[in-house]
């Protein structure tokens, strides 16, 4: 592809990298506001890493969107124009190249398992600081709290001791310091 | 029928059904004509409208038509189009309509009847997911499932319509919120408080445009849709702004009309099937003033080529058309007219660089006569049609729409336009079938003027039936149909591309049109010699009603000069196709 000339449906030629973004985007908490941002993702390419909402200011009916999206700089950009278009969106904050930004994530992992196994997952559980939230002779249920990262590792800890399921909240994102937004 | 049964009103809090909030609403936003197709799930609604004597009502025949006329309306005048229709595939039917008034910016509100709310999602009869449907086609989209929030919706809907960025507004009414008692509140104080276009353009970056303007030895103003859209008062500041400083003018198919055609400084349009040279302008400029365009890539051809060795200046009101295709050195997100009448200010009494050299070299491309075509030979040209259709019409008050394809290239090559809102085409979405629809919306909005839809006789059949709206509401339109007997776009791309294979290009069996004029009710006329053509126009425009006109051209012509997919703007082939022009590259695009 890279010999032949592009054009304007072909972009291919522009090697930039990636970036990975957080998104905090601020929207009326109206019916089907979450289907248009999912939907502008869809039509236009776009990737989703990770998405939570959960309305945050029930006096002014709004909710907070936070995206984990991946793109060039131009896509990056391009998304958060985007999304300032659709009518129910107040606001859209980059959270990453705020710098200033914290990211957590919630996890409930299941790990079954006797024996050795079953005391090795109990004692990576303290050491990442998991909270045992139910519990069978054959069975765990961690909650853990941290950056995305912490979870993924903890799971992989997880996998040869009996890991069997995991469910995620994906990221949720706030500023550090005393200012909204 | 008793037109004076319903008492002014005094108060904005009067309790009136769903249905009279619908009418209500839509009085109190001026709107004076609609387009609709009644169905059940807005019978209460078509109730209302009944006794309503302000409100005219055009019936079409299929609900894509209701949509094209009511863009055809707003194009015309400025106004919002507004279409009625009922659930299911009242509305599936509008999604077309809707996604060519997304794509060109069109202010439009949709209504849609929708089945009563108990029954949403039970797969009633005649129901679809109406708001999931067109979401993604839509600028916004309402389902309103409490009366209390109909009236303030609908204003809501004209004002996101007809603000910042045009667009289509669709609202969804179900049966039981028509028949259900409310509130009317009125348009006063209706806002949205996460809507807030920017219109003002900023002063920083007004200062950063003009420092660039004072300095171009090569500038172009670039125009588009946008000068259009933002009112005849963007128009006037682009010539007023053109005549301080003058810089030549080109535009896109969707701006044409913004600037006049007869102005020494015009360029043409630009882009694929644009003049020699505006393309060649817009390619070797030293400064691009692009106002209300969006570098579509019919615009900008082979994007790593566009326009090298110029800074752009990139007036746009919405945010994401900047730095979207072009990157631009001075984004000013505003109005485009007020940014136009910033512009002006700022410039002052500057006097511009010296551009004779840059204007010498314009005339030279300019003496290339790029649309320039063979003899007619005893045929009709099409280029020679349009041509004779726009002098035996240029001095009278008329407008003109068109379906897609190569009639809408020749219609914008050889059709001149002085003024804005003459000329409605189905630009971004490509819409064959939008024309003649169009045409009745313009029709209704202006009845005194001559409307003449310039159409393919592929194009023309796709939404034909309403022929039958226009001959029923007294809308004497004029189609004139440059039968070719080809979809001949499409033919002409399978010659380049497609080694002279016309696959499923050749329309066999086509209509005997002056019959189907007639079988409709309407004139129907035929011309094949050029000699001939002129008497024929006449009596075509002198007919006191609808005209279908087949004009019978030479069959094979293609539409030239074109750059080709994947090649740059300094690229054009002229006037003839020899079939190895686009490159591996070129021949993967649409």
């Amino acid at each position: 592809m890279s010999d032949n000339p592009a054009s304007a449906y072909d972009m291919s030629h522009v090697e930039e990298s990636e970036e990975r973004r957080t998104l905090a985007v601020i929207v009326d908490n109206e019916p089907g506001v979450l289907g248009r941002v999912v939907g502008l993702f869809s039509a236009r390419g776009y990737n989703i890493e990770s998405l939570t909402v959960a309305e945050v200011d029930r006096d002014r009916h709004r909710s907070r969107i936070t995206i984990v999206t991946a793109g060039t700089a131009h896509t990056l950009e391009q998304i958060e124009a985007q999304l300032l278009r659709l009518v129910p969106v107040a606001n859209v904050t980059d959270i990453t190249k705020s710098k200033r930004g914290l990211e957590r994530e919630l996890a409930l992992i299941k790990v079954a398992g006797e024996g050795e196994k079953r005391v090795e997952a109990l004692r990576i559980s303290e050491i990442f600081r998991a909270r045992v939230i139910d519990t069978t002779n054959k069975s765990f249920i961690f909650e853990l709290t941290g950056a995305s990262d912490k979870i993924d590792q903890f799971c992989a800890l997880m996998e040869p001791l009996g890991l069997v399921e995991v469910s995620r909240t994906g990221v949720l994102s706030i500023k550090r310091g005393a200012e909204k937004g | 029928m008793d037109m004076q049964t319903k008492p002014e009103a005094k108060t904005d809090t009067r309790q009136m059904t769903g249905a009279e909030i619908v009418i209500t609403a839509l009085k109190e936003q001026g709107v004076d004509v609609m387009f609709g197709y009644p169905g059940g799930a807005v019978l209460p609604i078509y109730d209302a409208l009944f006794s309503e004597p302000s409100i005219r009502h055009v019936l079409v025949r299929h609900e894509q038509g209701a949509g094209h006329a009511a863009e055809g309306y707003a194009r015309s005048t400025g106004k919002a189009g507004v279409a009625l229709v009922t659930s299911g595939p009242g509305a599936t039917n509008m999604v077309t309509p809707i996604t060519d008034a997304m794509m060109d910016s069109i202010p439009m509100v949709v209504i849609t009847g929708q089945v009563p709310t108990h029954l949403i999602g039970t797969d009633a009869f005649q129901e679809c997911d109406t708001v999931g449907i067109t979401r993604c086609c839509a600028k916004h989209n309402y389902l309103v499932t409490d009366v209390e929030d109909l009236a303030r919706t609908i204003h809501e809907a004209f004002l996101i319509a007809t603000t910042g960025r045009p667009g289509p507004v669709v609202i969804d009414i179900p049966k039981d919120v028509q028949f259900a008692s409310g509130t009317y509140v009125g348009k006063e104080g209706i806002h949205k408080a996460t809507y807030k276009p920017q219109t003002e353009p900023s002063v920083h970056a007004i200062k950063h445009a003009i420092q660039l303007m004072k300095k171009a030895r090569r500038p172009v103003f670039y125009t588009g849709g946008g000068v259009i859209n933002s009112g005849p008062k963007a128009s006037e500041a682009l010539r007023k702004l053109q005549a301080v400083t003058g810089f030549p003018v080109t535009s896109t198919l969707m701006g044409l009309g913004a600037f006049p055609a007869s102005h020494e400084d015009w360029l043409g349009m630009l882009g694929m099937h644009g003049s020699y040279e505006a393309n060649h302008a817009m390619h070797d400029c030293d400064l691009m003033i692009c106002v209300g365009a969006r570098f579509d890539d019919r615009v900008t051809g082979r994007i790593d080529a566009f326009s090298p060795g110029s800074k752009k200046i990139h007036i746009d009101i919405d945010p994401s058309s900047i730095n979207k295709v072009i990157r631009a050195d001075v984004p000013i997100i505003a109005d485009s007219g007020e940014a136009l009448n910033a512009l002006i200010k700022a410039w002052g009494k500057t006097k511009p660089q010296d551009l004779t050299d840059w204007k010498a070299q314009i005339d030279r491309w300019r003496s290339r006569d790029c649309f320039a075509y063979g003899d007619n030979d005893g045929e009709i040209k099409p280029q020679y049609a349009i041509e004779r259709l726009y002098e035996l019409t240029k001095d009278r008050d008329t407008y003109i729409s068109t379906e897609v394809g190569q009639h809408q290239m020749w219609a914008a090559q050889h059709y001149h336009f002085e003024e804005p809102n003459r000329w409605m085409t189905s630009g971004g979405l490509g819409t064959m079938g939008y024309g003649l629809p169009a045409a009745v919306g313009i029709q209704a909005a202006h009845p005194e003027s001559l409307v003449i839809d310039i159409a393919g006789e592929a194009s023309v059949q796709m939404v034909l039936q309403e022929l039958s709206t226009a001959v029923q509401h007294k809308l004497p339109i004029k189609i004139f149909i440059l039968n070719n007997e080809w979809m001949g776009m499409v033919r002409q791309w399978q010659e380049l591309l497609h080694g002279e294979r016309y696959s499923h290009t050749y329309s066999e069996s086509l209509p005997d049109f002056v019959k189907l004029a007639e079988a409709y009710g309407g004139l129907g006329l035929t011309c094949d010699h050029p000699d001939e053509l002129d008497a024929r126009i006449e009596e075509m425009i002198d007919y006191d009603g609808p005209v279908v006109f087949d004009c019978r051209v030479t069959k094979a012509e293609n539409c030239l000069p074109m750059i080709p997919s994947g090649a740059a703007h300094n690229e054009m082939i002229l006037s003839e196709i020899t079939g190895d022009e686009i490159d591996e590259a070129g021949r993967k695009l649409v």
